[in-house]
């Protein structure tokens, strides 16, 4: 264990403290059905959390990412529903649109000097304010085609349903994870988020790297539309409001520095799955206040940064200790 | 021998041991996906379900959504993994509940939907809906200005969510009630999203647009409590509210009858706030031998008046 992998143990442990205790008070949440539901009902949360580590890890923060879901959910349905285009020529569409999107908040970043704060703040309200003026209404999709993705199911013994959108956050994740440990964007990411100075003097390109964090992050976020879209089967301007912050939380939760240059894409998972498992508790339960859940993802943020702090300043005194 | 009967009479005390706990656990367990809490309706719709299922001694778990419809989602699952009896639902938008609700219907779990309804092609996801005629409600308010006005109007409208039912329904009702008469006109049309501050904030933009409000005659309000931010943004222009601008909305919450009596507002529609009521009833009829209730419990609209305002307002003021 070092100060790198300590934040992500804690996190494990949280979450399997977590899990201990709802089976002690809900010996259901031992059925394969709760967990199936936790992937299930965070797949959206996980794919754009995936994006929202890069771009921490980087250094970076991206705010548009809720309202990219809320534009390709209105998008994808306009597109099927009223212009009758093919779902999956829909799919490519909303990608590309996307990425351009991404290029532009990265390129605007690098370029102009801005901080990403700033940019992303703007791209979040083009992007809710582009929604509302395709449609204000929540439009259902009917095509046969979601109905299909949407019976794709593998049935886990004891009435679990793993679903495709499940299935396909599970795939985000494994490759979030090569990317981020196994490729040179990899290491261009979190040397970028370590120290931006050295990294150009390492030759890392920075301009090409940044653009391409963010357009990661919002095609990431346009996956995770697509995902919402066939979670709910429509497309709704208001979807997906405060996403971004869910996201930032899960992403700092799982143990990643929000001052970027460390942290794991696994940690993220575990950082959902824990927001997940508060939110589930609280249902069952059925008497508390479903506001609990962000006083708790509060404290837990809380507890977290702290713990940042410590570790960091903690570690390398030790090392000079220990020498 | 002796052991044979005490062995079976300690098998006996088991059984019945065993009976009386399924006896206990026949006690009902309802799962209620609520919206949230923007408005004084809401709260009390809360309140009323929670009292009418004590009252028939079933167990409600309560889900506040926050607006959010992923977080509906997300508890009418948890309410199927717990395998709660009946799940009812108070749905935030109307689309998009198609592959959650086909999950309860697999597993076998009734659902009700309270006070909304949802926009499905297949009405077999759900039992039943509790909602009130929400057309007629606009109707009735569109009906009373047009008589009251003698046909000349330029009215105001307040919204609510977005995409909501309640919001597309009595837009239509009122538009459909002053269609016969051309001097009725809704000049301006715009979302408060069922809020006081918003219900204020839009008003606000509206008198500022109509020079200064001369041109408007009458608000309409998609719910009470824009109405009552509405009537806050004519005090601060300097009109007065029931007079120069007449004020008409649905809901009939505490607040809206206090200002009617104050001589604030004109008529509001009451919406009943007890939607679980019915479905409670409903429910326990089905789980006692079957019987299925109609696919639409309606419950009554009627329209109150500044007369019994204060009234109705010291009768309302617990519930909510």
């Amino acid at each position: 264990m070092n100060q790198r992998t300590f934040p992500l143990f804690v996190t494990a442990a949280v979450f399997a403290l977590a899990y201990a205790f709802c089976l002690s008070r809900f010996p259901a949440f031992a059925s394969t059905r709760v967990f199936a539901n936790l992937l299930t009902d965070n797949a959206f949360l996980g794919i754009v959390a995936v994006g929202m580590t890069f771009v921490i890890i980087s250094g970076g923060i991206d705010l548009s990412v809720g309202s990219v879901i809320a534009f390709t959910g209105v998008f994808l349905a306009i597109m099927i529903e009223r212009v009758h285009v093919n779902p999956w020529l829909a799919f490519v569409m909303i990608l590309i649109i996307a990425a351009l999107f991404g290029a532009g908040m990265g390129a605007i970043i690098h370029f102009l000097r801005m901080p990403p704060f700033i940019v992303t703040l703007a791209g979040m309200f083009l992007a809710r304010g582009m929604s509302f003026v395709l449609t204000a209404d929540s439009i259902p999709i009917n095509h046969p085609l979601y109905a299909q993705l949407n019976e794709l199911v593998i049935r886990l013994p004891g009435g679990g349903r793993l679903t495709l959108i499940a299935v396909v956050m599970l795939l985000v994740f494994a490759g979030g994870i090569v990317l981020a440990h196994f490729t040179r964007f990899g290491s261009y990411v979190y040397a970028l988020g370590g120290n931006r100075t050295s990294a150009e003097l390492m030759g890392v390109p920075v301009a090409s790297a940044t653009i391409r964090i963010y357009v990661l992050s919002s095609v990431l976020a346009a996956v995770s539309g697509i995902v919402f879209s066939l979670y709910t089967s429509a497309g709704y301007s208001l979807a997906a409001t405060g996403v971004e912050l869910d996201t930032i939380a899960a992403v700092i939760i799982g143990g990643t520095l929000l001052t970027g240059g460390s942290g794991y894409v696994i940690g993220t998972f575990v950082g959902i799955l824990i927001q997940g498992l508060i939110q589930t508790y609280i249902t069952f339960d059925g008497t508390l206040s479903s506001w609990w859940t962000k006083i708790a993802i509060g404290i837990l943020l809380f507890a977290f940064i702290a713990l940042q702090r410590v570790v960091t300043m903690a570690w390398p005194m030790r090392r000079v200790q220990a020498a | 021998m002796k052991i044979h009967t005490l062995l079976a009479g300690a098998a006996f005390a088991a059984l019945v041991g065993l009976s009386t706990a399924a006896v206990a656990a026949d006690k009902l367990t309802v799962g209620f996906s609520q919206v949230g809490s923007e408005s004084g309706w809401r709260a009390a719709e809360t309140k009323v379900a929670k009292s009418e299922a004590e009252k028939r001694g079933v167990t409600l778990k309560i889900s506040d959504a926050q607006q959010k419809q992923e977080n509906q989602i997300k508890a009418i699952r948890s309410f199927i993994a717990q395998g709660v009896d009946a799940i009812f639902v108070a749905p935030v938008v109307a689309t998009g509940w198609d592959s959650v609700l086909a999950e309860a219907k697999d597993a076998k779990i009734p659902v009700f939907l309270l006070d909304r309804d949802i926009d499905s092609k297949d009405k077999s996801l759900y039992m039943a809906s509790v909602t009130s005629d929400q057309v007629e409600e606009g109707r009735i308010d569109g009906r009373w200005l047009v008589k009251q006005t003698n046909g000349k109007c330029n009215v105001v409208e307040l919204q609510g969510t977005v995409g909501s039912s309640p919001a597309i329904s009595r837009k239509k009702g009122f538009e459909e009630a002053i269609a016969g008469s051309p001097g009725v006109k809704i000049i301006r049309s715009q979302s408060g999203d069922f809020t006081r501050s918003g219900g204020k904030q839009v008003m606000e933009s509206f008198i500022k647009a109509e020079n200064g409000g001369k041109n408007i005659c009458a608000v309409y309000s998609h719910n009470d409590d824009m109405a009552i931010g509405a009537i806050q943004a004519i005090k601060e222009a300097g009109l007065k509210p029931g007079k120069d601008i007449l004020v008409l909305a649905i809901d009939g919450v505490p607040d809206f009858f206090k200002a009617m009596s104050e001589g604030e507002a004109n008529a509001t529609v009451e919406l009943s706030p007890d939607m679980a009521g019915p479905a409670l009833d409903a429910l326990i009829a089905y789980k006692k031998d079957g019987t299925m209730p109609p696919k639409w419990i309606k419950t009554k609209s009627t329209i109150f008046f500044p007369d019994t305002a204060k009234a109705e307002y010291e009768r309302r003021k617990s519930l909510y």
